[in-house]
């Protein structure tokens, strides 16, 4: 009987898990584009709409600027950004040989200035930084995500699997429940978007301003009353690895324009 | 910083009306809002963007802390003759930016 029980309540178990279970199957995935109104979506596709395009202005600026000790600027390295950093973007969190973790754009920046331009760190969300990361992911648009996965990147691709499946702050919600199973459904007056992590540093409306992905994560993890991880802390790099793998093949639009 | 992009077509037919598109980076602080210890934060605004062309004025607006940072303007005018257009914005603070385009009309 006892056995029977056990194997009815797996069963239960299972079925639920299976409706639950939403990984968006690779062709329904839709980026936050397709989900945004018709003015929202040219203000994007105009550059000189596009206030992002104001940060990367400023980053093509500080792209060519020497900085630190070393007196070197990113370009005596990297030459024209327009050849050298093109697809950047589209594959990082990236491994890093030298911390032993995967690094996400911004860590990679900063891990340059500090190592190569012997420089201080610029500040997460201040200006220098988006500005240098959107002119980096400028180059990458159009392109497809195509973060690299082997064996010294999968533990980490687990963490943020986890993460995002895991239930957490007072909502009790994890990621997966709003934007695997119910996108595209409202929350309020938003449509729920499948969270594609394609336009990043964006400009959303609602900040008036230049924002990376953590800065978005921290959202929606206050959104669900939990505690949010430091900037750069594993725990978010994790999960910007797992996002973009579950985004691989998406094109990326940075800098995108989000309602 | 202060950046600009301005969007003037380098061409026109004589006659045309023509669209200019403005975009510059501002923070346009309210004024209304405070800080988390409850110290109220100094208003910074454009008040004023002009467009001149050819020296002539074709478009004034006056902006108000409603307006969303990094404001954009959108305009027409008529390409009477080559030449060029400038654009200033003006606000507080002794916020002044002033930028050109350049229009062939033929």
């Amino acid at each position: 009987m006892r056995l029977v029980w056990a194997a009815l309540v797996g069963i239960v178990v299972a079925v639920a898990a299976s409706a639950m279970a939403g990984e968006i199957p690779l062709g329904e995935r839709r980026s936050g584009y397709d989900f945004m109104s018709r003015e929202t979506r040219a203000m994007q596709d105009d550059d000189t709409a596009n206030p992002g395009m104001l940060w990367v202005l400023e980053g093509e600026s500080l792209w060519g600027r020497k900085v630190g000790v070393a007196g070197r600027a990113c370009a005596d390295c990297h030459g024209d950004a327009r050849g050298s950093m093109k697809g950047v973007a589209a594959r990082h969190p990236a491994f890093d040989a030298g911390t032993g973790r995967p690094v996400n754009l911004e860590q990679r920046i900063n891990l340059c200035r500090v190592d190569r331009q012997q420089a201080p760190r610029l500040a997460w969300e201040g200006r220098d930084l988006l500005a240098l990361t959107a002119y980096v992911a400028r180059q990458s648009r159009g392109m497809p995500i195509n973060g690299v996965v082997d064996q010294r990147m999968q533990a980490f691709l687990d963490a943020g699997r986890a993460t995002f499946y895991r239930r957490q702050g007072q909502l009790n919600l994890a990621c997966s429940q709003c934007h695997d199973d119910h996108w595209g459904r409202r929350l309020a007056g938003n449509v729920i978007p499948q969270g594609h992590p394609t336009g990043y540093p964006l400009y959303r409306l609602e900040w008036q301003g230049l924002g990376s992905l953590q800065r978005r994560l921290r959202n929606c993890m206050v959104g669900t009353r939990a505690e949010p991880y430091e900037y750069g802390g594993p725990e978010f790099v994790d999960l910007e690895v797992f996002l973009m793998w579950r985004a691989r093949g998406m094109t990326i639009d940075s800098p995108a324009v989000r309602p | 910083m202060a950046r600009a992009l301005i969007n003037v077509p380098a061409q026109a037919k004589r006659g045309e009306i023509i669209e200019i598109k403005t975009l510059i980076s501002h923070v346009m602080e309210t004024g209304h809002r405070r800080t988390e210890t409850g110290a109220p934060i100094a208003r910074d605004i454009i008040r004023q963007f002009v467009c001149t062309y050819n020296g002539a004025e074709v478009f004034r607006a006056e902006l108000h802390p409603a307006i969303a940072a990094n404001p954009f303007l959108v305009f027409s005018t008529v390409a009477t003759e080559s030449g060029t257009l400038t654009f200033t914005w003006t606000g507080d603070n002794a916020f002044s930016v002033t930028e050109s385009a350049a229009i062939t009309v033929s």
